[in-house]
This record gives structure tokens, C-alpha cells and sequence, in this order.
């Protein structure tokens, strides 16, 4: 049974990773799926900064930019952040604790193809007759009067992609208390391990309501429904209020990872542990907790009066304290540190100047009678972009690096990462910095085209100037992926030479199993306390054995087709008759698949000792 | 690595002048150039925060040029390992107590406004004092219509405010949700389809002249294709003025011309156009009815359809073909294809309606 | 422990539902999982909340409702939540028969309550009360339909798993799996208290 040292073809290739469950296989899936999506949304980027480029221009017309505008937002949140920073979670957490795999390997390729599912259902709509044109708020009385299916493929969409992403929460936070290595106590944790940690209770918390949301637009839509439709009693603030109580707590979703790639970056590069850890860890709970405390910031001019403006503008100001915490505890990581610039290295370091200024401009915001005149300018774009941009994109560009070797055996050419790294910098600036100016000089978001006159002519032509910075880093990129992967050199466990956690003490990439045998943890960065102590490899806490691995199964995919299905049936419910059966084939695949799932055994297979030995001396010479 | 450290502070100070050299945008447009007690206090505000914000960058870029220039790898260091400190307590209360404090300064203020900007106390009293203007602005796909409810006067994409008071609007949206900005003057609020929002702006007689004497107002949430061609214009004259206005839309009656282009026009305009546009600013027909702009006093606007330079080329060029202008407007479709000469005599005719 | 072990009453553990790690992976997951549908439902709570009253003309809950129905259906339920308690006794007790009975008991009574459902809901839409007819209808419809998908799929959830292990008795692999089933039921039976309240009983008072 063992996939052990065993050369493949294509076909088996595809067919592995069509049933994998394993969560460095998944890692990958996310990694590329993730990375397609980035591109779409980068051109769609591209798209919007052309058509900016001067006044009333016509690269594009008014309509279709709305459609790009909302499947920029759309695909860069839900289709490419969100998997990126899970492919991160995927490819590191489990060994950064110590376990084998995650608590739910099943769940986790079934997170995978409903995200996956979910995303090309939304991009679909390309071609049906036209994108979601509301922006990726999809506020709900212009969603309605919206006369495409757009939208349709956006609530159905989103609810596929967002139930994977759920899954994933879950998954995460029982392998986090479950599967820790013996000694891995909670003040034990990796950085990245806490944030994913909280993350994934934000997730949790954060996508029902979303779920909700989705589900009254739907009913709406294509049922009949009237939640949002004032003539018959409904009400769009609902929708306003459901949105961002998912939509602020996905922000920390977004960046809490990040900062814990940082964290983990800045404490190698540094070759120090990292500053005042116990009160990073605290920060990082603080900091999910009051995100569920602020969403009614983004809905400061709805009009829900100044009692309810005044205490969430407090609220949100109260955020800064902890994330402040976190950028000094950064610094004094460095202070007294022997600072290596490699490229992650780099990305953190112009993280911490790019990322202050998006939390500033964060209180800026906050402060709610100032906010009236932010809100839905070009300053909030410019904010928002700071913060996701200068926060969430450097990092997960700093992690790819960072752990490209551990995901694929090879390291990312250090010369092309430093030429990415300068040309996404300076883009990234040039692009978003003189935008917090135009939003205060009164350009309003989300604008097709500005007229002649009003000033924002020089400012929106910088913009676009830097927004090729950022293509070209991207090509740069790509270049490096594919000159790596065809000539890169295999690397060891520890290619960076100052890991620090659990991750750098297995091979690169790990072995299915990844640890051998579980190791013993004595300490926070457990291999560098063993590495210091001029030990080779782990203390390990049990004798070598039988492994025992699961099953992959094509289910998951089958499961996610299914709903897929379903969705495309339900969308045309109201225009063909066979809209409705197609939707409930779809669910019966779904329920099918679900119902094999609970009635198949399925006790997984062991990987015995002598294999685990043959491959352990071959791991050891890589 | 310095060389392009150097490049990138020249290349800084070069786009920061670029900006200077930009201004800070139209008096007429821009919030940095506050025109009235709203706007003051937003930018006021602003200054504050921006104030300290730059404290807070500056403190973080001081100590982080330090480190990373002061703690960089050195040849020959390349296996020295660096004490492993675990922590401080002390300067961890220090950085958590510093903005805190800086947070409390900055909330202070906040909240005040906050509370001073929603004080539409004097246009709910059951008695409203004679004197007290109040406008309601309804916010329609891509146009918006002023209604002066004590006058009866209703009006469409010029608002007409009186300087050096305080004027209360009451706001809402009759399709899609919409949101009314009038940057130099003051922040913006959403104009719901299920609930009426007030608030209240102040347009200084001073700035308003120095700016021209007209603001720019703007749709500030995505409402569909046109949204960014949403504008409006803000007419701040002084109380007397107003007041002459109001007596001018109050008392305007149709002028019977005696030019026979301009007859056509009219005639044309009674059978295609006024089932949706009113010519007469004292609409008393619900709101439901109006659902196209009031022209009474068409002739005395800034602009056409909001946009253009208002002359008889772009009105025709209106006419002729709405969508190219102002894509999904509702306009496009209601009415049958225009000859030139029908063009040329409705322009004429939708010129002669001014009440100035 | 091994998961396909054959197990007698003296070897059954006393929590078969954590004997494992897979177990213990499942019931703190499913925990999770639950914690998550409590923010659905508080969501669609919330909602129902703020548009009860929003008839636009239709029925209203005081004309609607019919308390001896309501009543009845909420006995049913919170009666098959004790008797699925019954059913994990005897699961701890290494007892299949009587456990597969005391769940028999649970869908029966659960089926009953969502056959009362259903009548109730015809009722309704033959009084003119459709899902289309005001935003009440349809965040009623809503909430309490989304309840009634859960203990449809509850229901669908447990026959599955009595028919699939009929034979083959209790052992850690699916000792957990009727574990979790049970939570679940549990857990829909709790939302079903607070719609009783917040729906039925407020809405018949006004």
C-alpha cells in the first residue's frame, strides 16, 4: 500500500493528488490553485489601473469595470489570500507541532476541492452572461437590481468555497490541541502554529454569519425571498451587518497568519528567539477577539447614529494597542540580532514601515467623524491595501520563499527573489501610497473613470505606473518557480542553516510520515534548543515503529463536484425547467458521496519500520 | 544594496514633490481645503490624527533604521550567535501604555464630534423655527433631486444652499443604495432605500466664494455602471440670495415663446419627455411620480446630465444618445428616435427654462 | 487501544467516545463544528428578530400560530433527546441492542416531529402564509426550515449508522460515530427550545 519511493506517470500523478490527503499535497494544491487565482486577480488589477490611467478613458466600459472591480476584490480575499495563507498553514503546521498529519486528513482534501470548486463555479460567471458587478461587498439593494446572473454565481459560489474554508478552520483547531508533539505545550507554539491557531477560531466564528448573508441573497434571488427588499418589509442593512461581521474578522483572518510567517522570519534571520513571545501570543488572541467587536467601522455613514459610531470607533482604536505590541516586539527581535537579508528576510523588513502606515491609516479611519470623510474615498483603498498588500502579499511572498524548500526540496533563487522583492516593493508604494491623497483630494471608490479638472490626474497616472512595477516582479517570480524547479539543487533539512523550528528538522520535503518517530519537545524552537545543544536530530519520544497512515479517497472531490453541480442547477432554477433537477442531481451526488463516506471502513494502512528505516538513510542524504 | 537605497530616497523626494506640486487638490473639491464647520472639524480631526500617526511612524522608523543598519550580518560574523533574549517586561509596558495614552487623546475628540455632527435636533422640532432650511435629497440611478419641503420647491442636481448657517438635509435613495458627498464641505452620508438619514452641513460664505462660489458633490457608493458620473453641484449664495431664489421657483410660470423652434420644442417635449420631467418647480406629485429630473430652471444649471459643459452641443449630444454618456441610466429607450431638427428645436426649448 | 479490536463489557472503556485519537479528534471537531452552527443560527436568529413584524400586509404570528401543534412538536423533540440520552447509557454500557433500540425510539419520535412540521407549514401556505409573501415569511420560513433540514439530516444521519452497524455490533470505530450523532441531535433540539420561545411563544403574545 505504501506510495513510498515509487516512480509515477502522469496520469498517476494527477490521480495522486486528485485523492490525496496529505497535508503537504494539499499544501501544494492550495499553493497552486491559490497562485492562479493571484494572477487573475492581478490582471483584473491590472485591468482597473489602465482604465484609471487618465480621465475618461475608454480602455474598458462602465459596466464591464464593475465586473472587474468585483472579481478583483472577490478573487484576491476568498480565491487567493485565503488559500495561500492556507497552503502555508498546511505545508508547515503540522510539523511545527510534531503530528504526522492533521486531526482530519479527509476533511482537509474536501476543504481543498470545495474552495477549489467554489472559486471556478465564481469564474464561470466570465462566461454565463456576465461577472458579479456589486463589488465584493455586494451591498444588497444594487445586487438585486443587478440583471445578470453575476451575483448568482457569487452568493452560490462563495457559499461552496466558504464551507471548504470552514472545514479548514475546524480541522486546524483540533489538530492544534490533539496532535502536538509530547513537550509541545501551548507556550511551546511555534508563532505561526498560535496565529493559525486563532485564526481558525475566527473562521469558525467568522463565516456563518457570511453563510447567512449568502443564503438571504440566494432566497432572494432565485427563491422569491424578501429579506432585502423594503416594498415587502425586508431590509438591506441586514445584509450590511451580516456581511462585516464576517468581513472585519477576515481581516485578522488574513493577516494574523502573516504576522506569524513574519514572526517565525524574523526570529530566523535574526538568529534570536523572538521578543517578549508570551506577550505575542496574548496580542494575537486580543487581537481576534476585539475583531469581532469593530465591523460596524466599515458601515460608519449607514446612519445608525452617533452612540453606536462613538463605541465602535473606540472599540477599533483599541486594536492598534496589540498590533503595536506586535510591531515593537518585531523590532527588538532584530535589536541585537545577527540580521541575514535573504529574501524573506528582506519582505519582513520592508513589511514593518509598509504595514504601520496601513495601521495608522487603520485609526485614521477609526475615528468616526473624520471617517465621513474616508469612507468609500480612494484613502480607504489606499488603507486597505496597506494593510493586505503590505501585510498579507509580502508575507505570503516571504513564506513561499521562506518554505519553498521544505515544500518542494529545492531553493528559490536567491537573486531573482531580491529583484522580485525590490520591484513589488517600490510598485507596491508607488501604487498605493499617493492614493490615500486622492481620496482625501474627494475621488470617491470604486469609479470607472474621473474627469478632467478635478486634480486626480497626475496622482491616478503614478498609480497605474506602479501597478506594472508589481506585474513585473510577478513575471520575475514565475521566472524563478520555473528555472527552480527545472535546475534548482536538492536542499537538506535545514537549507537556511538557522532554523529554529520543528519544520527544519525533517527533510525537505518531509516524508509522508514526516517524523519517524514523534519527536520530544523541550522547549520553545524546539530544534534549535537540540541544534544548540550540538545534537544532529530530534530527541525522539517513541521507539521507531509502524506507522500507521490514511487511506486517500477520490470522495472529496466527488463530494465538492456534487454541490458544484448543484449550484450551476440552482442558478437557472427560474429560467429552465431543468434548473431545479439538475440542482438536486447535483445533491444526491453530494449526499451519495457523503452517505460512502459513513459507510465504507476505513482504518487507514501502516508504513512499516524496515520502509520508514530505507527511507530515513535516503532523507539523510539528500 | 545602498546604491538602491539612494535611488529609492531620490526617487521619494521626487514623488513627494510631484504631490506638493499637484496642491492639495480643488478648493472646490478637496477635503483638505475645508469649506464650512463640518469639514473644519473633520479636518481638524485629521490634523490631529495625522499628527500623531507621524509621531508613531517616526518612532518606529528611528529605531528600525537603527537596528537594521546596526544589526546587519558583518563579514566574518557569519556563525556569531546572538544572545537569546527572552523578553521585557519593562519596555513591554512602555509600548503598551504610550498609545494607549495617544489612543485616549485621539478618542477624545472623536467622540465629541461624533455626537456634534448628529445634532439634527433643530429640523425634527415640532415646530420647526421659519428660518431653519432643510432640503430633502433623494438619490435616484444617477441623478438626485433637492426638495425644499418648507417652500415647496423641488429641484434636481444643483442644490442651492444659503451660506453661514446651518442646513439640514434629510437623505434617502429611491432605487439603489447611493451615498451624498460634498467633500469640501463635509463627509458623506448613505442615502438608504429602507430608512430616511439626516444630517447637517455648513457652507462658508468666505471659502465658498474663494472656491468659486460652486462645490462639486459626488455619489460615494458603488450604485451601478454610472456611479462615478453621479455628480452633482453645490450653489452656495448668501441667505438674501437664497431667499430670492426660493421666491423666483415659487412664482415660475412657463414663458410662452413666440420663436416657433422653440414651440416645436415644446411640443415635442409635452408628448415624449414630460411624463417623467416636470417643468415646473413646484412639483406636487409624491415622489413615486418624479422619477426623472425636474427641469424648471434647466437652463440656469452648471451641467449637463450632471457631466458635460452645459451648452446647446452637449444637450444635443444628450439627446442624441444617453447611454454613450451615462451608461444604465434610466433616460435611454423612453423615448423615440429624435430627428436632428427635433434635437435642435427640444434644445432650444429646454434652454429657455431658467427661472434666474 | 486498537480501533478494530473485538471488545467484550469488561474491555469497553468507559468513554468509547475518546478511547481513541480519532475519537477524540471527532468529538472535540464536531464540538467545533457545532460552535459554528450556533453562529448560524443566532445569524438567522438575529434576523428574524428584526423582520418579525415586517408583514407587508400578510398573516402575522398572532394569527398564525396554533399553540396545541407547536406544543405538541416540541414534546416530541425534547422527548426524543432524552431517549437518544438512553441510547449513549447503553452505547457506555456496551449494550448494542438496547442502544439501536432507544435510537429507533429517537428517529421515530423525530420523524413524528417533522411530520408535524410539514403539516404545519401547509397549513400555513393554504392561509396565504408563503415563503414569498412578506419578509417575515421568509425569515420564518427560513429559520425554522433550516432547523427542520438539520433533524432531517439527523434523522437521515442516525438510520444510517443503525443499518450500516446492525450487525456488527459496538467497537471504537463507530462508538464515536453514534457519539457525535447523538450530539448533534442534542444540539438540534436545543435550537428547537429557542425557536419555541423566541418564534412561537413571543410571537403569540406579540
Amino acid at each position: 500500500m505504501s506510495t513510498l519511493a515509487r516512480k509515477k506517470g502522469v496520469g498517476a500523478v494527477i490521480w495522486d493528488y486528485l485523492t490525496t490527503v496529505d497535508h503537504k499535497k494539499i499544501a501544494i494544491l492550495y499553493l497552486i490553485a491559490g497562485g492562479i487565482f493571484f494572477l487573475l486577480g492581478g490582471l483584473e488589477a491590472l485591468v482597473i489601473r489602465i482604465q484609471l490611467a487618465v480621465p475618461n478613458n475608454d480602455f474598458i466600459s462602465a459596466g464591464f469595470y464593475n465586473e472587474v472591480l468585483t472579481m478583483h476584490g472577490t478573487t484576491m480575499i476568498f480565491l487567493a489570500a485565503m488559500p495561500l495563507v492556507f497552503a502555508m498553514m498546511n505545508a508547515v503546521v503540522p510539523i511545527q507541532i510534531g503530528a504526522r498529519d492533521v486531526a482530519f486528513p479527509f476533511l482537509n482534501a474536501l476543504g481543498f476541492w470545495l474552495f477549489f470548486f467554489g472559486g471556478v463555479f465564481l469564474n464561470l460567471s466570465w462566461f454565463l452572461g456576465g461577472a458579479p458587478d456589486a463589488g465584493w461587498t455586494s451591498y444588497a439593494s444594487l445586487s438585486l437590481a443587478s440583471p445578470t446572473h453575476g451575483i448568482d454565481f457569487y452568493v452560490l459560489g462563495l457559499q461552496i468555497s466558504g464551507l471548504g474554508t470552514l472545514i479548514g478552520g475546524i480541522n486546524f483547531l483540533v489538530t492544534i490541541i490533539n496532535m502536538r508533539a509530547p513537550g509541545m505545550t501551548y507556550m511551546r507554539m511555534p508563532m505561526f502554529t498560535w496565529a493559525t491557531f486563532v485564526t481558525s477560531a475566527l473562521i469558525l466564528f467568522a463565516f456563518p454569519p457570511l453563510t447567512v448573508g449568502l443564503i438571504f441573497m440566494m432566497m432572494d434571488r432565485l427563491f422569491g425571498g424578501n429579506f432585502f427588499d423594503p416594498a415587502l418589509g425586508g431590509n438591506t442593512i441586514i445584509w450590511e451587518h451580516l456581511f462585516w461581521i464576517f468581513g472585519h474578522p477576515e481581516v485578522y483572518i488574513l493577516v494574523l497568519p502573516a504576522f506569524g510567517i513574519f514572526s517565525e522570519i524574523f526570529a530566523t534571520f535574526s538568529r534570536k528567539r523572538l521578543f517578549g513571545y508570551s506577550s505575542m501570543v496574548f496580542a494575537t488572541v486580543l487581537i481576534g477577539f476585539l475583531g469581532f467587536m469593530v465591523w460596524a467601522h466599515h458601515m460608519f455613514t449607514v446612519g445608525l447614529g452617533p452612540i453606536a459610531n462613538a463605541i465602535f470607533a473606540v472599540a477599533t482604536m483599541a486594536i492598534a494597542v496589540p498590533t503595536g505590541v506586535k510591531i515593537f516586539n518585531w523590532l527588538f527581535t532584530m535589536w541585537g540580532g545577527n540580521i541575514r537579508f535573504t529574501t524573506p528576510m528582506m519582505y519582513a523588513v520592508a513589511f514593518i514601515p509598509s504595514f504601520v502606515i496601513g495601521g495608522v491609516t487603520g485609526v485614521m479611519n477609526a475615528t468616526a467623524a473624520a471617517d465621513y470623510q474616508y469612507h468609500d474615498s480612494y484613502f480607504v483603498v489606499a488603507h486597505f491595501h496597506y494593510v493586505i498588500v503590505g501585510g498579507v502579499v509580502f508575507a505570503l511572498l516571504a513564506g513561499a520563499h521562506y518554505w519553498w524548500p521544505k515544500m518542494f526540496g529545492k531553493m528559490l533563487d536567491e537573486k531573482l527573489g531580491k529583484v522580485t522583492f525590490w520591484l513589488f516593493f517600490i510598485g507596491f508604494h508607488l501604487t498605493f501610497f499617493i492614493q490615500h491623497f486622492l481620496g482625501l483630494m474627494g475621488m470617491p471608490r470604486r469609479v470607472f473613470t474621473f474627469l478632467p479638472g478635478q486634480g486626480f490626474e497626475t496622482g491616478n497616472l503614478i498609480s497605474t505606473v506602479g501597478a506594472f512595477f508589481m506585474a513585473a516582479a510577478t513575471v520575475v517570480l514565475l521566472a524563478n518557480v520555473v528555472i527552480t524547479t527545472v535546475k534548482g539543487k536538492r536542499v537538506g533539512a535545514d537549507p537556511w542553516g538557522d532554523g529554529r523550528t520543528l519544520e527544519w528538522a525533517v527533510s525537505s520535503p518531509a516524508p509522508e510520515y514526516n517524523f519517524a518517530q514523534i519527536p520530544l519537545v523541550r522547549g520553545l524552537d524546539a530544534y534549535w534548543i537540540e541544534k544548540m545543544e550540538g545534537k544532529k536530530g530530534l530527541t525522539p519520544a517513541e521507539p521507531l515503529g509502524d506507522i500507521h497512515m490514511p487511506n486517500p479517497s477520490f470522495l472529496p472531490f466527488v463530494i465538492s463536484l456534487g454541490l458544484f453541480i448543484a449550484a450551476l442547477g440552482f442558478l437557472y432554477n427560474q429560467d429552465y425547467a431543468w434548473g431545479k433537477w439538475v440542482g438536486i442531481v447535483g445533491l444526491l451526488v453530494t449526499l451519495g458521496a457523503m452517505f460512502l463516506r459513513s459507510v465504507i471502513d476505513d482504518h487507514g494502512f501502516h508504513i512499516h519500520k524496515e520502509e520508514i528505516m530505507e527511507a530515513e538513510k535516503k532523507g539523510a542524504g539528500a | 544594496m545602498k546604491k538602491w537605497l539612494l535611488n529609492w530616497r531620490l526617487f521619494s523626494l521626487f514623488s513627494l514633490m510631484a504631490l506638493l506640486l499637484a496642491g492639495c487638490g480643488k478648493p472646490f473639491l478637496s477635503t483638505l481645503q475645508p469649506a464650512g464647520e463640518v469639514a473644519d472639524m473633520q479636518y481638524n480631526l485629521m490634523l490631529l490624527s495625522t499628527a500623531i500617526m507621524v509621531f508613531v511612524i517616526a518612532v518606529v522608523t528611528i529605531i528600525f533604521v537603527y537596528v537594521v543598519i546596526r544589526f546587519r550580518q558583518r563579514k566574518g560574523q557569519e556563525n556569531k550567535i546572538p544572545k537569546q533574549v527572552e523578553g521585557s517586561h519593562k519596555l513591554e509596558i512602555i509600548w503598551t501604555v504610550i498609545p494607549i495614552l495617544l489612543l485616549i487623546i485621539l478618542a477624545v475628540p472623536t467622540v465629541s464630534y461624533t455626537f456634534k455632527l448628529a445634532d439634527v435636533k433643530p429640523m425634527n422640532k415640532e415646530k420647526r423655527d421659519k428660518d431653519v432650511v432643510v432640503v430633502n435629497v433623494r438619490a435616484n440611478l444617477y441623478w438626485w433631486e433637492f426638495e425644499y419641503p418648507d417652500y415647496g420647491v423641488v429641484t434636481s442636481q444643483d442644490l442651492v444652499v444659503p451660506t453661514d448657517e446651518r442646513v439640514y438635509f434629510n437623505l434617502k435613495a429611491s432605487d439603489v443604495k447611493h451615498s451624498f458627498w460634498i467633500p469640501a464641505v463635509g463627509g458623506k452620508m448613505d442615502t438608504n432605500t429602507d430608512n430616511k438619514n439626516q444630517f447637517w452641513l455648513e457652507f462658508d460664505s468666505k471659502r465658498a466664494e474663494e472656491a468659486g462660489g460652486i462645490f462639486y458633490g459626488k455619489c460615494a457608493e458603488l450604485c451601478g455602471p454610472s456611479h462615478a458620473l453621479m455628480d452633482f453641484k453645490v450653489k452656495a449664495v448668501s441667505r438674501a440670495e437664497f431667499d430670492q431664489w426660493i421666491e423666483k421657483m415659487q412664482n415660475a410660470k412657463p414663458v410662452a415663446s413666440t420663436d416657433p423652434v422653440v414651440k416645436q420644442g415644446e411640443e415635442i417635449f409635452n408628448k415624449s419627455c414630460i411624463g417623467c420631467h416636470a417643468v415646473t418647480p413646484v412639483d406636487k406629485r409624491p415622489e413615486q411620480a418624479r422619477t426623472a429630473p425636474n427641469l424648471a430652471n434647466f437652463a440656469d444649471r452648471e451641467r449637463i446630465a450632471g457631466i458635460l459643459e452645459h451648452n446647446e452641443e452637449n444637450l444635443k449630444e444628450w439627446l442624441r444618445d444617453p447611454e454613450k454618456i451615462k451608461p444604465g441610466n434610466k433616460m435611454t429607450d423612453t423615448y423615440g428616435k429624435l430627428t436632428e431638427e427635433q434635437i435642435d428645436a427640444l434644445t432650444k426649448y429646454l434652454m429657455t427654462l431658467k427661472v434666474e | 487501544m486498537h480501533i478494530e479490536e473485538k471488545l467484550t463489557p469488561e474491555t469497553f472503556p468507559a468513554e468509547p467516545e475518546k478511547a481513541t485519537l480519532e475519537g477524540k479528534n471527532k468529538f472535540l471537531g464536531f464540538w467545533f463544528f457545532l460552535g459554528g452552527e450556533t453562529v448560524l443560527f443566532a445569524s438567522l436568529f438575529a434576523t428574524y428578530l428584526a423582520l418579525k413584524d415586517s408583514v407587508a400586509g400578510g398573516p402575522t404570528s398572532e394569527e398564525l400560530f396554533k399553540m396545541p401543534l407547536v406544543f405538541v412538536a416540541t414534546m416530541l423533540l425534547l422527548t426524543s433527546s432524552l431517549t437518544s440520552v438512553y441510547a449513549m447509557y447503553h452505547m457506555k454500557n456496551f449494550d448494542f441492542k438496547k442502544m439501536q433500540l432507544w435510537l429507533g425510539v429517537t428517529v421515530l419520535l423525530g420523524a413524528a416531529f417533522l411530520a408535524l412540521e410539514i403539516y404545519e407549514f401547509n397549513e400555513y401556505v393554504h392561509e396565504g402564509f408563503k415563503f414569498s409573501t412578506s419578509a417575515f415569511s421568509s425569515a420564518f420560513y427560513t429559520l425554522v426550515g433550516t432547523h427542520g433540514a438539520h433533524v432531517t439530516f439527523g434523522l437521515l444521519w442516525i438510520l444510517t449508522l443503525m443499518i450500516r452497524n446492525a450487525k456488527r455490533g459496538l467497537n471504537l470505530y463507530n462508538a464515536p460515530k453514534f457519539y457525535v450523532a447523538s450530539l448533534y441531535w442534542h444540539f438540534i433540539d436545543v435550537v428547537w427550545v429557542f425557536i419555541f420561545t423566541v418564534v412561537y411563544l413571543m410571537g403569540m403574545v406579540g
